[in-house]
C-alpha cells in the first residue's frame, strides 16, 4: 500500500532532513547534479567544484554522508585558452553486484567510473616488513608466522578505475548506462558517444548533428538516454523543441531517427520566444519503458512511444511565466536546464522552478502540488506545506506573487528513489531529502493519510 | 548612443504595468492599410503600435546580439545558448527583412549599392573585428557574402536612439507574441532556402571528416581561405561604434599580434568566443558601463578581469 499510494494528497506529508554542506556558501558548493542508485540505497550529489558526495541510507531512514571525493579538478585547454571547468555534470550509478560500488561520473569532457568500497579489515602480521612498513632485517627473523586479518574502523575509499576522455569536443551534458550494464552513452551539443565500461581509448560515435558548415548550425542535443529494457533504443532531445528515439540495430549511425516526437506549435501564437521555450532540457524514460517524460521551459510533457505527434498529457510547470519571457530572456533566466523525474511507478512526475519551489502533478487524479524547499520553511520532520503562485492580487496569506519570485533560487536538479517515496531536491548548495511519513521503508502498516491542509490546486477558485 | 537604447531596453522589461501589444499585430497593421485606411483614428492607432512593435523587435535584436558578443573569456561558452540565441536573430531578421524595415535601415547606408534584400544577414552582424585585412576570422556565426552595408547596419541597430515614451509602458513579450500570418512565414522559407542554396561555399572540406580534431582543423583551414576570398575585410574594416581604443585591449592587441588567428578552432565561432579580443564588444561595453546598472546583461566589469586574467595566462603561456 505503501509503494502504490504515492498519490498527490501524501506529498504534503513528506519531511525534510536538510544538508548543508557549508556555512558560507561559495559558487564551488553549487550542486550541480542529483542521482539516486539503482536500489535506492545510496545518493550521490556533485558539485561545481568537481566534488562528489555519496550518502547511505541508514536503517532507520535517513541518509548520512557516506563517501566524498574530488571527481574531476579543473583543467586548462592550452589549443583554445580556454578552462575546462571541474563541475559535474551527471552521475549515474551501475548497478551493485557486491560490495563495492561503481558510478560514472563526468565534467564537459572527460567521464570517469569511479569504485567506491569499504575496507574494516586489515592485514597485520607481515613477516618481511613491520607495522609501519619497514622492511625487516632478515637476519633478525626467527620465526615465521601467517599474517592475519584485523579488524579497523571503517575506511570508505574511492577510486578512478577507468578514465574516458579526449571523445568529445563539445560540452557533455549527459551520460546513460545500458540496460545491458556493459555499454553506455555519453552525449554532448552536437554528438553522440557509445562507450564499452571495459575500453577507454575508443568509442564509437552513434549520432552526429553537427553539420559541415558550422554556420548552418541549429540546433544542439541537449540531453540523451537509453531505454530502460531495450539496450538498442536510446532517446535524445534537442534545443528546437525535439525528441528522438533511435534505434541502433538499423544502422550505426543513428542520425536517422527511429520515431520523432515533437508537439506543433499553433502559428497563431509563435513568438520569437517559441524555440527558447520549446528547448527540451530533460528527458526521462518512464520506469516502464512506455513515457517519456521531456520538460522544457514552462511545462513536462507525457509521451506515449507508440504516439509521435504530440503528447498524452501536459503539465504546466509555471505558465504564470509566458508573460515574463522577455525578461527572463534578457537575465537569462530562459536557458535554465530543469530536470524532472518519474516516482517509482511512473504515477507521479516532479520537476522545479524557480523562488525554491518543486512541483508534483499526479497523472491520474490530474492533482499538482507546489511545494518549497528552503530552510526557513522546512523544519525537520516538519510536514511540508504547499505553496501556490497568484498572478494578481494574493487571495492567502501564504500565496506568492509572480512579481516577487526570487529566479536565483531554482531548482534545476531533483531526483526521486527509485522505489520509495523520498525525494531529493537541490536547491543552489543545500541539498534537501524529504520522506513520505507514511511511507517511509514500506513497512507501515497504518496508511492514514494526515493533512493539516488540502492540498492546493493551481487553479483553485476563489473561497 | 547605444547606452540610450539599453536604457530604455531596462526601462520597457522592469515594467509591470503593459498594455498587450498582441492584439495589434503586424496583420492588423496590414489589413487596415490594405482597407485604404478607412478608420483614420485607428490606422493611426495601429501605426504607433506597430511602431512601438518595431522597436521593442529591435530592441530584442540589441539585446541577442549583446548577449552574443559578450562572452566569458576563460570559459567557453554554452554553445546551446549561443545556438538558441542566433536563431532569435535569424527569426528577427527574417521578420525584418520580410516586411521591409531590414531594407529601409539598409537602404539609409548602403549608398544604394548593394541590398540584402533576401540576404538573411542574421549574424555577419556578430562578427566584431578592427583588423583591416582579410585574417580569417576568428568568429564568424553566419558568413553570407560579404556586404558593407550588413555591417554598418549591425552598427546602427545597436545604436539607435529613439526611445519613445509609449514604448515605457509596453510589455516586449507580449509584443512580439504577434501573428504570424502562414503564408508569410512560407515565404519567408524560400527565401531563406534560395539564399542559402547560393550561398554555401565550396563543399569539399566534406571529405576531410576523420576525427574530431582533424575536421575541426581542416574546416577551420577551407573556411579560412573561402573567407578570405570574400570581402570580408571590408565587411568589418569600417565598423566602429567607438574611436580609439582603450588600455587593455591595446595591451592584448600587442599580445595576440603574432598569434596565428587561423589556429583557432572555428567551431568555437557561435559561442561568440574571440580569442583576440580586437572588438567592438568592449568599446560597446565602455559605453555600456555607466548607465547600465544590472549585471544581467553581463557586467563589462567581469569581461574586463576576465580579460586581465587571460591576459596573465597568455603571458605565462607565451613565456614572456
Amino acid at each position: 500500500a505503501a509503494k502504490n499510494g504515492a498519490g498527490c494528497s501524501n506529498s504534503c506529508l513528506f519531511q525534510r532532513h536538510g544538508f548543508n554542506f557549508h556555512s558560507h556558501p561559495n559558487s564551488a558548493d553549487v550542486i550541480s547534479t542529483v542521482e539516486f542508485s539503482q536500489s535506492g540505497e545510496f545518493l550521490a550529489t556533485g558539485d561545481k567544484g568537481g566534488r562528489v558526495v555519496i550518502f547511505q541510507r541508514e536503517p532507520q531512514g535517513e541518509y548520512n554522508v557516506y563517501s566524498t571525493f574530488q571527481s574531476h579538478d579543473p583543467e586548462f585547454d592550452y589549443l583554445k585558452s580556454l578552462e575546462i571547468e571541474e563541475k559535474i555534470n551527471k552521475i549515474r550509478w551501475l548497478p551493485q553486484l557486491h560490495s563495492a560500488l561503481f558510478l560514472l561520473t563526468t565534467n564537459d569532457k572527460t567521464i570517469k567510473l569511479w569504485k567506491v568500497s569499504e575496507r574494516d579489515k586489515q592485514p597485520e602480521g607481515y613477516n618481511l616488513k613491520d607495522e609501519e612498513g619497514r622492511v625487516k632485517d632478515i637476519s633478525k627473523i626467527t620465526s615465521l608466522q601467517v599474517p592475519v586479518l584485523r579488524p579497523m574502523d571503517l575506511l570508505v575509499e574511492a577510486s578512478p578505475r577507468r578514465v574516458f576522455s579526449n571523445a568529445h569536443a563539445y560540452h557533455i551534458n549527459s551520460i546513460s548506462i545500458n540496460s545491458d550494464c556493459e555499454t553506455y552513452l555519453s552525449a554532448d551539443d552536437l554528438r553522440i558517444n557509445l562507450w564499452n565500461l571495459s575500453i577507454t581509448d575508443r568509442s564509437f560515435n552513434i549520432v552526429d548533428l553537427k553539420p559541415d558548415n558550422m554556420e548552418d548550425l541549429t540546433e544542439v542535443i541537449t540531453v540523451a538516454e537509453f531505454h530502460p529494457h531495450h539496450c538498442h533504443l536510446l532517446a535524445f532531445s534537442s534545443s528546437t523543441g525535439t525528441t528522438r528515439l533511435c534505434d541502433m540495430r538499423s544502422r550505426a549511425l543513428c542520425d536517422q531517427h527511429a520515431k520523432l516526437f515533437e508537439e506543433a506549435v499553433d502559428p497563431a501564437s509563435r513568438s520569437f520566444f517559441s524555440e527558447l521555450i520549446s528547448s527540451v532540457s530533460d528527458v526521462k524514460f518512464s520506469h516502464s519503458g512506455r513515457y517519456l517524460l521531456t520538460r522544457d521551459y514552462l511545462s513536462a510533457k507525457v509521451w506515449d512511444l507508440n504516439m509521435e505527434k504530440k503528447p498524452v498529457e501536459t503539465y504546466q510547470v509555471h505558465d504564470y511565466l509566458r508573460s515574463k519571457l522577455c525578461t527572463l530572456y534578457e537575465s537569462d533566466c530562459i536557458f535554465d536546464k530543469f530536470e524532472c523525474a518519474w516516482n517509482g511507478t511512473d504515477s507521479v512526475i516532479m520537476t522545479g522552478a524557480y523562488n525554491n519551489f518543486f512541483r508534483m502533478f499526479d497523472r491520474a487524479s490530474r492533482r499538482d502540488v507546489t511545494l518549497e524547499a528552503s530552510r526557513e520553511v522546512c523544519k525537520r520532520r516538519a510536514v511540508l506545506r504547499p505553496r501556490r503562485v497568484c498572478i494578481g492580487r494574493k487571495r492567502r496569506e501564504s500565496d506568492i506573487c509572480v512579481d516577487s519570485l526570487d529566479f536565483r533560487k531554482k531548482v534545476l536538479h531533483t531526483a526521486w528513489h527509485p522505489t520509495d517515496n523520498i525525494i531529493a531536491i537541490a536547491a543552489r548548495n543545500n541539498l534537501y531529502i524529504f520522506q513520505d511519513r507514511h511511507s517511509p521503508s514500506g513497512h507501515h502498516g497504518v496508511h492514514r493519510i494526515e493533512q493539516e491542509t488540502a492540498p492546493q490546486l493551481e487553479d483553485t477558485p476563489p473561497q | 548612443m547605444s547606452a540610450c537604447t539599453l536604457v530604455s531596453v531596462s526601462t520597457v522589461l522592469g515594467c509591470h504595468s503593459c498594455f498587450r501589444v498582441d492584439m495589434f499585430s503586424k496583420g492588423t497593421k496590414r489589413k487596415f492599410s490594405d482597407d485604404g485606411g478607412e478608420m483614420s483614428d485607428e490606422s493611426l492607432g495601429g501605426a504607433n503600435v506597430s511602431s512601438s512593435y518595431n522597436l521593442q523587435r529591435q530592441s530584442l535584436l540589441d539585446m541577442s546580439l549583446i548577449k552574443l558578443q559578450l562572452c566569458h573569456m576563460l570559459v567557453e561558452p554554452n554553445l546551446c545558448r549561443s545556438v538558441l540565441i542566433a536563431n532569435t536573430v535569424r527569426q528577427i531578421q527574417e521578420e525584418m527583412t520580410h516586411d521591409g524595415s531590414w531594407q529601409a535601415v539598409t537602404e539609409a547606408f548602403c549608398n544604394g549599392s548593394q541590398s540584402p534584400s533576401e540576404r538573411l544577414v542574421a549574424t555577419e552582424v556578430l562578427c566584431r573585428s578592427r583588423e583591416q585585412d582579410a585574417e580569417p576570422k576568428l568568429f564568424s556565426v553566419i558568413s553570407y557574402e560579404g556586404c558593407r552595408e550588413e555591417e554598418v547596419v549591425a552598427d546602427e541597430t545597436l545604436c539607435s536612439v529613439s526611445v519613445s515614451d509609449a514604448a515605457s509602458n509596453v510589455c516586449l513579450s507580449e509584443s512580439v507574441g504577434h501573428c504570424w500570418e502562414t503564408g508569410e512565414l512560407r515565404v519567408v522559407e524560400s527565401d531563406e532556402e534560395t539564399s542559402e542554396g547560393s550561398r554555401l561555399g565550396p563543399g569539399d572540406d566534406d571529405d576531410d571528416d576523420e576525427d574530431d580534431e582533424d575536421e575541426d582543423e581542416v574546416d577551420e583551414e577551407e573556411e579560412s581561405s573561402r573567407e578570405d576570398s570574400k570581402s570580408m575585410g571590408q565587411v568589418f574594416g569600417t565598423f566602429e561604434i567607438k574611436n580609439g581604443s582603450s588600455g587593455p585591449d591595446s595591451a592584448l592587441e600587442e599580445l595576440f599580434s603574432d598569434v596565428d588567428a587561423s589556429y583557432y578552432d572555428l567551431d568555437t565561432m557561435l559561442t561568440g568566443i574571440q580569442s583576440a579580443p580586437k572588438m567592438g564588444p568592449y568599446d560597446l561595453l565602455d559605453s555600456l558601463a555607466p548607465s547600465h546598472g544590472p549585471p544581467s546583461l553581463g557586467s563589462p566589469s567581469n569581461c574586463r578581469s576576465d580579460l586581465n586574467e587571460l591576459d596573465h595566462i597568455m603571458e605565462i603561456i607565451v613565456g614572456s
